[in-house]
């Protein structure tokens, strides 16, 4: 039976109260995991591995999380931020994710502002959909 | 000189899971300290075994070719102490194993009881962390492996891979 997004949600919720050690009110869908939740780069890893377990899915490396290897293409960085090419391959990259307001300033600073959870439920509704 | 938290292997299967045993004994001579008159094996000390046991099941699914470190105690749970004389079983299993990290779920026993839960995951650095140095202490095992050769000597010659059925009695 198909899920529903809140139920996703919900899900999602679980997987990072579990793997971050927050409150189970602290995510919210705007969080961002690593401003607002804290989450360092292991943690990216973990969350993939819980959800895999949660959802019944399988998770590519890159897939979900996938903006570490830009930031060492020396095409797609250019004076802290992403190139017109490297914005490219993220929007190919991340197509579960809204980019609009980094796109007016894509500091690579700023990239893990993109990884929130409401990013995280739109991937793994798009996965439960394919399947 | 290697802190080992763990006596030997009692069972082990590649890239599944694997059991090790450790005595627990007055001699270790922390105990006296921890605690004057109460002594108990420190929960830290847990954790370390754990990781050992659990590093030896991820770097042996690599074949040891990848450097392994602990990166996240993702749950310790303790239940009952572990006194001097006790025969504590170290129980884990692999969850899931990329070529970046790997993640274990673990128990430990002494006979029927349940001493602790600990979830770990480490990180295979070479993948991870190209180019950083990290001191050789860091790493669950080092270029030498000769003391897994002796950790698994009850269930090696041969028979890492198999399951090898545990004949002990608790």
């Amino acid at each position: 039976m198909a899920m529903s997004r809140d139920e996703i949600l919900q899900q999602v919720q679980e997987v990072l109260v579990d793997a971050l050690g927050i409150d189970d009110d602290e995510a919210t869908a705007e969080s961002t995991l690593m401003g607002d939740l804290g989450a360092e780069s292991i943690d990216f890893l973990d969350i993939v591995f819980r959800l895999e377990k949660a959802f019944e899915i399988k998770i590519p490396r890159e897939e979900l999380f996938p903006a570490e290897n830009l930031m060492n293409e020396a095409d797609f960085v250019h004076n802290g931020k992403l190139t017109e090419k490297g914005l490219e391959v993220l929007r190919e990259k991340m197509p579960h994710t809204d980019l609009t307001t980094f796109e007016s300033d894509p500091d690579i600073n700023k990239l893990g502002d993109l990884f929130t959870v409401n990013a995280i439920v739109n991937y793994v509704e798009g996965k439960l959909n394919a399947s | 000189m290697r802190w080992i938290w763990i006596d030997k292997f009692v069972e082990f299967q590649s890239g599944q899971h694997a059991v090790a045993l450790k005595n627990v004994t007055l001699a270790e001579e922390h105990l006296h300290d921890h605690f004057p008159g109460f002594p108990v094996m420190p929960e830290s000390l847990m954790i370390e075994a754990m990781a050992q046991t659990a590093g030896i099941l991820v770097g042996e699914a690599k074949k040891f070719q990848e450097k392994v470190i602990l990166a996240k105690v993702k749950k310790a749970v303790f239940f009952n102490y572990v006194r001097p004389g006790d025969t504590i079983k170290l129980h884990t299993k692999i969850e899931s194993i990329i070529s970046e990290a790997a993640s274990t779920t673990g128990k430990i026993t002494c006979g029927d009881k349940l001493i602790a839960e600990i979830d770990l995951m480490f990180s295979h650095i070479d993948q991870n962390l190209a180019g950083k140095e990290f001191p050789q202490e860091n790493f669950v095992f080092s270029s030498d492996t000769s003391i897994f050769e002796s950790l698994l000597r009850d269930v090696s010659s041969g028979q890492v891979g198999a399951k090898v059925v545990d004949s002990e009695q608790d």
